[in-house]
């Protein structure tokens, strides 16, 4: 009487605790490579970042079921052709730039972050930057001194100065190039680029 | 500056100071606690526990700024903007809650192993050297906030990555703090005895403190950056947080109720099973939108889907010893907190979480207050709610193991406190509920996203009051955390009946 059968023993559930707890974060080192290999800068989910040099899109995909990000012919940032190295040390300090800056804490950067300003995955694709011909000006003004180049959208919350330099205002725009060229799995869904037609 | 000058700074600054000394002891006076009662590690327990208390108010007062800049956009512009109320906000959470659970382990760690805490100065020295730390990052946040988009700023100022902001050199620190707590708690029982409670928690810390590592590093490739933030971020609140958690209940259960150690034991090794089990895996949920391969909507899909089941498990223990045992307890307001850790644990981390982890709908919810809304229930159901169980466990010890049960004077501060704090955090998430779901569909399903539609889901009336209702439940908030702390301060004096001695049944 009172024999405790094996299932519910504390020694059956101590040999699973650890089976389980070793078993998943093995399944998850295996993943972590894969993903980390068909991530980095250059492949195919994530373009090198000498694609600041292209026109980027974002279209839905009638195959896949998705939006996809599309990579098109050389459209120049700033008039200027980007080497492999000279794109990679803009993109870096536009992404420092975003981390020293604490952007991530009113914005989103591919949905993560605070929401007390519009996500960035797509932002250099947005249509709130008028058209492609003004872009590159307006975003390096707005960045520069965003209180009186304010797009508040009639909501009146306002960037503040952060005191970013047109350098780094420079790499912020390359970053946020660069970052809506990553394919995100179709996040975010029916968003209108600053190239589609009304 | 002339000698003179000098010489008025000086004595007002010594005037200042006695009047502070003066103030510390008329407090000393009316608080009367005697810490002869408690044992050294317990000293050095509720030096952590006080600091808890103190940054869980700055959590508070922050997040009250935070919510009003939502109605007001104008307030503390450009001198404490929303960025840095939000970032405090958020910091002083993660803070408060590793001192409360440091403050826990301290506490039970002599009692658990049998023997004196073998590196208690070092234990010491670490927690003055982290409180000093945590001092100098945020007054940092306070009056630097920001620096040039160089490596210096990253190491000096702010990282800028949500929840984990703190400068370089500060993560440093934390993890030789971390390792000096890691060896106390090895080095105690190694000498003292062992238990399936001290073995889990031993390798619980292990992955802590590791984890934390990963968290360390600039990268170019945002893809990489967030990947690698995730694993501190998730497997810290979803995975090694809730183990740490299914420790101090367990422990707490024991001295509480009197559960029997082996039921304990066996509680929390499933829990172990079904908490690392669906955690680990689960951790995909957070790279559906990243860049990171399609293979992680399914595979994140299906085990953050799970995570839920480890949290019902938790429930029915507590509910079920509690039962089990009449609700006998030594002390009403510690049974009280852990029964809504339980609860809160379960609906905040559980089913909130549940709600928008498919990637069928986290399409749509994603990086919407949907998250703040889960965020908010799930912090304090299952972490903060433990931490103040504690609290009251200490209190009760600090004054001399006094009656805590039932007819104990004043009893209605903390069942007030109860009530406000868990009716203001269940109001702010239902709030933060309602304008996540208006921004799902407007700006997310209707206008897709753009910062036009971001705007107009911002500006529409539903997601404002809804906003009005959150700052008015963080007002509900903040009135339940002075009452608790109040109570924590008077529960007990002059009390002078003993607590019932409760035997392992």
């Amino acid at each position: 009487m009172n024999e405790i059968p094996l299932w519910a023993s504390e020694s059956f559930w101590k040999k699973m605790a650890i089976w389980v707890t070793a078993g998943s974060f093995l399944i998850l080192v295996v993943l972590t490579m894969d993903s980390l290999s068909k991530t980095s800068a250059g492949s195919e989910r994530v373009p090198a970042y000498s694609v600041i040099n292209k026109k980027i899109d974002y279209q839905y995909n009638k195959t896949s079921h998705k939006f996809m990000p599309v990579i098109g012919e050389n459209e120049l940032l700033f008039g200027k052709e980007f080497t492999d190295e000279e794109a990679r040390q803009l993109v870096d300090l536009g992404k420092k730039t975003t981390q020293t800056k604490n952007c991530m804490n009113c914005h989103t950067l591919l949905g993560n972050g605070a929401y007390y300003a519009p996500d960035l995955t797509k932002a250099w694709l947005d249509k709130g930057w008028i058209s492609k011909e003004l872009r590159e000006d307006m975003m390096v003004k707005f960045l520069m001194d965003p209180e009186n180049n304010a797009r508040t959208f009639g909501s009146n919350r306002k960037m503040p100065n952060l005191k970013i330099t047109e350098q780094e205002a420079k790499g912020i725009i390359a970053f946020l190039k660069w970052m809506s060229s990553i394919d995100t799995n179709g996040f975010p869904y029916n968003f209108k680029t600053i190239n589609a037609e009304e | 500056m002339n000698t003179n000058g000098l010489n008025k700074v000086m004595e007002n600054t010594n005037a200042f100071c006695k009047k502070l000394l003066v103030c510390r002891n008329n407090f000393k006076t009316w608080v009367q606690l005697d810490s002869s009662n408690l044992s050294d590690g317990q000293q050095l327990s509720v030096k952590y526990f006080t600091v808890a208390v103190i940054l869980f108010f700055a959590q508070i007062l922050f997040g009250l700024l935070a919510a009003t800049q939502f109605i007001y956009p104008s307030f503390l512009y450009e001198i404490l903007d929303f960025s840095v109320n939000r970032m405090i906000h958020i910091n002083a959470m993660i803070i408060w809650m590793l001192y409360g659970f440091i403050g826990c382990v301290y506490w039970f760690l002599e009692d658990e192993s049998g023997t004196e805490i073998v590196g208690l100065k070092l234990g010491n020295i670490a927690f003055w050297v982290l409180t000093s730390a945590v001092t100098v990052v945020v007054l940092v946040y306070l009056l630097v906030q920001i620096g040039p988009g160089k490596d210096s700023s990253l190491w000096f100022i702010n990282e800028g990555r949500e929840y984990i902001e703190a400068p370089r050199w500060a993560d440093i620190g934390i993890v030789v703090v971390m390792l000096i707590f890691f060896y106390n708690v090895v080095a105690t029982f190694s000498k003292g005895k062992w238990s399936g409670i001290a073995g889990v928690l031993t390798l619980d810390l292990v992955a802590l403190a590791g984890l934390y590592v990963a968290g360390m590093f600039y990268m170019t490739n945002i893809t990489h950056e967030q990947y690698w933030w995730w694993w501190v971020i998730h497997l810290w609140v979803e995975a090694t947080w809730e183990v740490l958690v299914g420790v101090i209940m367990a422990w707490s259960l024991m001295k509480l109720l009197g559960v029997r150690r082996k039921i304990i034991q066996t509680w929390l090794y499933i829990e172990v099973a079904l908490m690392f089990g669906s955690g680990i895996l689960g951790l995909g949920h957070h790279y559906f939108w990243i860049g990171t391969p399609e293979y992680w909507l399914t595979i994140g899909g299906f085990f953050s889907a799970l995570e839920p089941i480890p949290l019902v498990a938790m429930v029915v223990h507590a509910v079920y010893d509690s039962g089990a045992h009449a609700f006998k307890n030594s002390n009403h307001p510690a049974l009280a907190w852990i029964i809504a850790q339980a609860f809160g644990n379960f609906f905040g981390a559980g089913v909130w979480g549940f709600m928008h982890t498919l990637p069928q709908i986290n399409m749509f919810t994603h990086g919407t207050q949907w998250s703040a809304s889960h965020g908010h229930l799930a912090f304090f159901g299952a972490y903060a709610t433990i931490n103040i169980a504690f609290f009251y466990l200490a209190i009760q010890h600090w004054r001399g193991d006094v009656w805590m049960g039932g007819g104990s004077q004043n009893a209605w501060r903390w069942k007030w406190a109860l009530g406000l704090l868990n009716g203001g955090v269940l109001g702010m998430t239902i709030a933060l509920l309602i304008a996540g779901y208006e921004q799902s569909f407007i700006e997310r399903a209707v206008e897709g996203s753009t910062w036009g539609g971001y705007f107009t889901a911002q500006n529409h009336p539903s997601f404002q009051s809804a906003m009005n209702w959150r700052l008015f439940f963080g007002g509900i908030t903040f009135a339940g955390f002075i009452l608790l702390v109040w109570d924590l301060l008077t529960i007990g004096k002059g009390e002078t009946r003993k607590a019932p001695e409760i035997i392992e049944s």
